[in-house]
């Protein structure tokens, strides 16, 4: 029942000889919400403005309901952008702004009148419509530029990092509404972010990128709980990477050790061999952390807890040295559950939820995407 | 919330420079100026009583009526020539990378280290009949013979031109140095060309620049009295020379301090529209 709106195919561009994408191909569908996700030069912003029509690819053609739309100015593209620092003309009422595309598709003026009283509206700014830009906060700007894009029915929004300019309660507010923006419009949203959580909590399908090409295509639930490689596990949410080493292969289960502990885990998706060496990632809140005097799991000692008002996170130094984040709620039958730092546990999970992938001659983060990571913890 | 000037000696001291500054060197000379333009002429004392608006009512004089409208047309023209080529140049300047902008800025300053006095000479050298110009024109076979090109209205507004253009550039520069690149693919995206958005976006939002260069132009324009001296024939009199004339040969300083009055009323209706147009961007404390 989906069809295919917009699609890109064989996408490269390069700037200054530096690779921003490469050999890109993605297909979008029609009033999908879907989510370009990435650390900071991966190439999310340049495939958005290749879309909108702002950047011409190196190589690769873009096609929109079927026609090739790849050399086709801005102005000719039923689509429109909703941009990061939301580019409102400042010399312009609210009004004026949100008529600014109407008007240059030379509308009857009673139309234009309408269907900017209708857009502002949506945004719940009909009492704003004179002001000038700079007299509305951050929040109501944004939803003018959102007023201004939406008013022209495009097939297609496009937009970019538009809540990180604003704090994070309102950014909580605005993601709200842009959900319910897309689904009472039915337009398909593109939707470009370097904040997982937003990207978890918002999309249809999140397309994280890396380096110019595509590291997983996937629902919110497939990139956290089915990353497709390390980077993705990495900047998707916070992980734990235990090392673990194929003892016994039969027919689709193995066994892996992990910490001396022997799991029996169903084959992966990808060759394995006796004894070969691979990452089981287990997410902080599948740790259960188990009082010392505990048959299960393997011991260690709290050395960092942090109260998170819902949940307790803490890191457990293992015997061998090596850290695992866990995160628990609290639990209403002990309301003083918490831990003291050096306080002896034992830590497990539950069986059946690791999920493995293989060393890719383990590349850590870098700085950058460590940073952007971060920023998009908090 | 405001400290008391007691707890903020330093900025008490700034505010009383400052004032200092505006009451003695601005206000005071201008009050002389107003005072002078409504006194009466006198041969010994330059000036004295009784206080009359005869300077003023001289000024309708259809002869000073004439310099003051050609003098208002040549720098018209000059502030038109400034603006045609400035617009684009602040431009494109604005566009290029910083390290070459600082260049070129920079080869747009130079000039001013030398005296426009001297500057305006070398212009004279340029155009005059056995000049530069001349030579290579003849030379190429552009020409057969000298051109007069000297003592014209043309090498006034040559020279007005030459002088001024950089007031005309930086201002402009200024504006689109702040003109946003998203603003502009944002008018694209809703469906304008580059027409379009020249007219919608570009041009109201660099209007405060134009203003302010066609302030800085347009105004000394008229009154650099020297470049007609020595570009221009006996014709092309700014108002800066009718004042400068009065001041020091006629010795009417009642009537010079009239005439540079109504210049300096000019500008200030200038600097208003500049002032509206700022506030329709809201950038009223800009």
């Amino acid at each position: 029942m989906t069809e295919t709106l917009l699609s890109l195919s064989g996408i490269s561009k390069q700037f200054d000889e530096k690779t921003v994408l490469d050999e890109l191909s993605l297909t979008i569908d029609d009033g999908e919400f879907i989510t370009l996700l990435g650390p900071s030069g991966c190439g999310k912003t340049t495939l958005l403005r290749m879309m909108a029509g702002f950047e011409l690819p190196d190589k690769g053609t873009v096609t929109l309901s079927g026609v090739d739309i790849t050399q086709t100015p801005p102005e000719k593209r039923p689509l429109n952008t909703v941009f990061q620092n939301y580019a409102l003309f400042p010399h312009m009422s609210v009004f004026d702004n949100v008529a600014y595309g109407l008007k240059m598709e030379k509308r009857p003026k009673a139309d234009i009148q309408e269907r900017v009283e209708e857009a502002l509206a949506m945004v719940q700014l009909e009492d704003f419509a004179k002001r000038k830009p700079h007299q509305l906060s951050g929040g109501q700007q944004q939803r003018v530029a959102i007023a201004r894009a939406v008013v022209k029915r495009p097939k297609m929004l496009l937009l970019d990092e538009p809540l990180s300019a604003l704090d994070y309660k309102l950014r909580r507010t605005m993601q709200v509404e842009l959900k319910r923006l897309q689904r009472e419009l039915g337009i398909t949203f593109v939707f470009v972010t370097h904040d997982q959580e937003e990207a978890l909590s918002m999309s249809d399908r999140i397309v994280v990128l890396k380096d110019g090409r595509i590291q997983q295509l996937g629902t919110p639930r497939e990139v956290y709980e089915r990353p497709a490689n390390v980077f993705t596990a990495r900047f998707v949410g916070q992980t734990n990477f235990f090392p673990g080493r194929v003892t016994s292969i039969e027919g689709e289960r193995i066994s892996v050790d992990v910490f001396g502990l022997n799991r029996d885990l169903s084959k992966p998706p990808f060759r394995v061999a006796m004894n070969q060496s691979l990452h089981v990632l287990l997410r902080p809140e599948d740790i259960r952390v188990l009082a010392p005097d505990d048959t299960e799991g393997v011991a260690g000692h709290i050395v960092e807890r942090n109260y998170k008002g819902s949940t307790l996170d803490s890191v457990i130094e293992l015997e061998d040295g090596s850290h695992v984040m866990a995160s628990e709620f609290f639990d209403e039958d002990d309301p003083a559950f918490d831990y003291s730092i050096g306080e002896r546990v034992r830590v497990s999970w539950v069986d059946g939820w690791e999920w493995l992938l293989a060393e890719e001659g383990d590349e850590p983060l870098t700085d950058e995407e460590e940073l952007a990571a971060d920023d998009a913890e908090h | 919330m405001m400290l008391s000037i007691k707890q903020q000696p330093f900025r008490a001291a700034v505010l009383v420079l400052v004032w200092g500054w505006l009451l003695f060197l601005v206000l005071a000379p201008n009050m002389l100026v107003v005072g002078a333009s409504v006194m009466t002429r006198d041969p010994s004392t330059f000036i004295s009583l009784p206080l009359n608006l005869d300077a003023y009512r001289q000024l309708f004089n259809p002869l000073y009526l004439e310099v003051f409208l050609h003098s208002l047309y040549m720098a018209a023209i000059t502030t038109l020539i400034c603006l045609l080529i400035g617009y684009p140049f602040a431009w494109a300047l604005s566009r290029v990378d910083k390290r070459r902008q600082m260049l070129l800025i920079f080869l747009l300053i130079v000039p001013f280290w030398t005296n426009s006095l001297v500057r305006t000479y070398a212009l004279k050298l340029i155009l005059a009949t056995n000049g530069l110009l001349n030579s290579a024109l003849i030379s190429l076979g552009v020409l057969d013979e000298p051109a007069q090109l000297l003592y014209t209205e043309g090498a006034v507004i040559v020279g007005l031109v030459y002088l001024l253009l950089p007031f005309m550039i930086l201002p402009l520069y200024s504006v689109f140095e702040d003109l946003r690149q998203d603003v502009l693919l944002a008018s694209h995206d809703l469906g304008a060309g580059r027409l379009a958005t020249f007219k919608n976006i570009i041009v109201p939002l660099t209007l405060p620049g134009v203003l302010a260069g066609v302030m800085l132009v347009l105004l000394p324009a008229m009154g650099l009295f020297f470049v007609p001296d020595i570009l221009g024939g006996s014709r092309n009199l700014l108002v800066g020379n009718v004042i400068k004339n009065q001041f020091l040969d006629a010795r009417n300083w009642p009537f010079g301090a009239a005439a540079s009055i109504v210049l300096t009323l000019t500008m200030a209706l200038l600097m208003f529209a500049h002032r509206l147009s700022k506030r329709r961007l809201g950038e009223e404390d800009a």
